[in-house]
């Protein structure tokens, strides 16, 4: 267990998470630091192309086994499945009503994207290899968590919630397209196309990272000082305590398909994440009865937090000392 | 100079919402309208702002149309169907423009 919390430490002096931690003191001490929206959307462009795009090349260069299909099996059902435990433990936890609960439990099943980056860069700081198509992975389990918190709540009595436009917005939002769209011309263009862009998309990684996570760290500072007055106590706990039962299944999952050591810490990072980018707008559109302050301020301001500092060097170190990797 | 009447109607929503809204005025015969960004902004759902967001979930946006007084019913019969239950406001004002032909 010593050896758990040891390697959680080194992890937790990464410059990426420092860099998040720099901006949520900030947000916390209300300064006025702030990163221009266009400059944020930008990053977080650059960011997902790159990310998919080294996937695809890892996954040309190393090829495809038979772990792919499995994973990609077990990541949908992940999905899908994790709303309902979420909703299970928001009803004992908290005294939110069926929508609220549904809502937030739908963005539990999904991922944040910014988290599976994150977490990729602390592995490959730390050499420790993953699977390619774990990209593919995380573009998977966006969807299947919405459609449980949608029928959640229409189990509950509620009318039809899901519409064809709206299906097609899931499936097709933005940060889907260019992560699947990147890797698979990652895929196409291998270790050569790799080489052609490196000097874009790989060497400037990490720094362009430090900065995006700096103001997600603005971001989540701000959503933390509002969960004063928008959460309770049972609320917090649930965002700190899902993230950790989240991951014990990605843990199981990982352990069940032989992913390597990596591989488990991102499918424990996938499984413990709260979307905020596809499911709040999903919510928005479908569930507007929903109050967006307590999911959007759970998601992003203890459960991302929790996983940035936290979290993610917790998983790594456990799949490590699981795997003996 | 000679100026007509117009009704000058604003509509904030979520910013989601904005593509549903700005087809069903379409469809309603409103073509004429303007998107504008918020920047941010305090309602029943506690402070929020545009800045560092990089999803439009918690992004508003206002819809500004200008319209001839006879066809206000029209628009709003039309706009509520897609605003009734969702964050925003409607603000309906008298105005006077100059080109009349042009609403």
């Amino acid at each position: 267990m010593a050896d758990i919390f040891d390697l959680a430490a080194t992890n937790l002096l990464s410059p990426v998470i420092l860099s998040f931690v720099l901006g949520l003191v900030a947000a916390l001490g209300r300064s006025d630091l702030s990163v221009p929206e266009a400059a944020a959307k930008a990053m977080s462009i650059y960011l997902l192309f790159a990310i998919g795009f080294k996937g695809g090349a890892a996954v040309a260069s190393n090829g495809l086994d038979a772990t792919l299909v499995a994973t990609l099996v077990a990541g949908f059902v992940l999905s899908a499945v994790l709303p309902f435990i979420a909703f299970a433990m928001l009803r004992v936890l908290t005294n939110l009503s069926r929508i609220d609960a549904a809502a937030v439990a739908g963005h539990y099943g999904s991922i944040s994207i910014v988290t599976f980056v994150a977490a990729t860069s602390v592995l490959e700081g730390r050499a420790i290899s993953s699977e390619g198509y774990m990209v593919a992975v995380a573009a998977v389990m966006e969807a299947p968590a919405i459609l449980s918190a949608l029928w959640l709540v229409s189990r509950g009595g509620s009318g039809r919630r899901m519409d064809s436009e709206l299906m097609r917005e899931i499936m097709l939002n933005g940060s889907i397209v260019l992560l699947v769209g990147a890797f698979v011309i990652g895929a196409i263009t291998g270790q050569e196309g790799l080489d052609k862009v490196s000097n874009f998309i790989v060497a400037p990684f990490t720094g362009v990272l430090c900065l995006f996570l700096l103001d997600m760290g603005l971001v989540a500072g701000r959503g933390l000082r509002e969960s004063r007055s928008v959460l309770n106590m049972g609320a917090v706990a649930f965002g700190i305590i899902m993230p950790l039962v989240g991951s014990v299944f990605g843990l199981g999952a990982g352990l069940l398909i032989g992913l390597s050591p990596g591989g488990i810490a991102l499918l424990m990072v996938l499984s413990a994440s709260a979307s905020y980018i596809a499911v709040p707008a999903a919510m928005r559109v479908a569930l507007p009865e929903a109050n967006p302050s307590v999911y959007l301020t759970l998601s992003l301001g203890v459960t991302f937090p929790f996983n940035l500092t936290i979290g993610i060097p917790l998983y790594v170190a456990v799949s490590q000392a699981v795997t003996g990797g | 100079m000679q100026t007509h009447h117009a009704k000058r109607v604003v509509i904030t929503i979520e910013a989601v919402m904005q593509k549903r809204l700005t087809d069903t005025l379409e469809s309603a015969g409103v073509t004429g309208y303007s998107v504008l960004a918020v920047l941010g902004g305090s309602g029943r759902s506690g402070p929020w702002t545009a800045e560092g967001q990089i999803s439009r979930a918690s992004g508003m946006v206002q819809v500004i149309c200008i319209i001839k007084p006879e066809r206000l019913d029209g628009l709003l019969d039309a706009a509520f169907k897609v605003v009734d239950k969702h964050i925003g406001v409607v603000t309906i004002a008298d105005v006077e423009v100059v080109r009349a032909e042009r609403f």
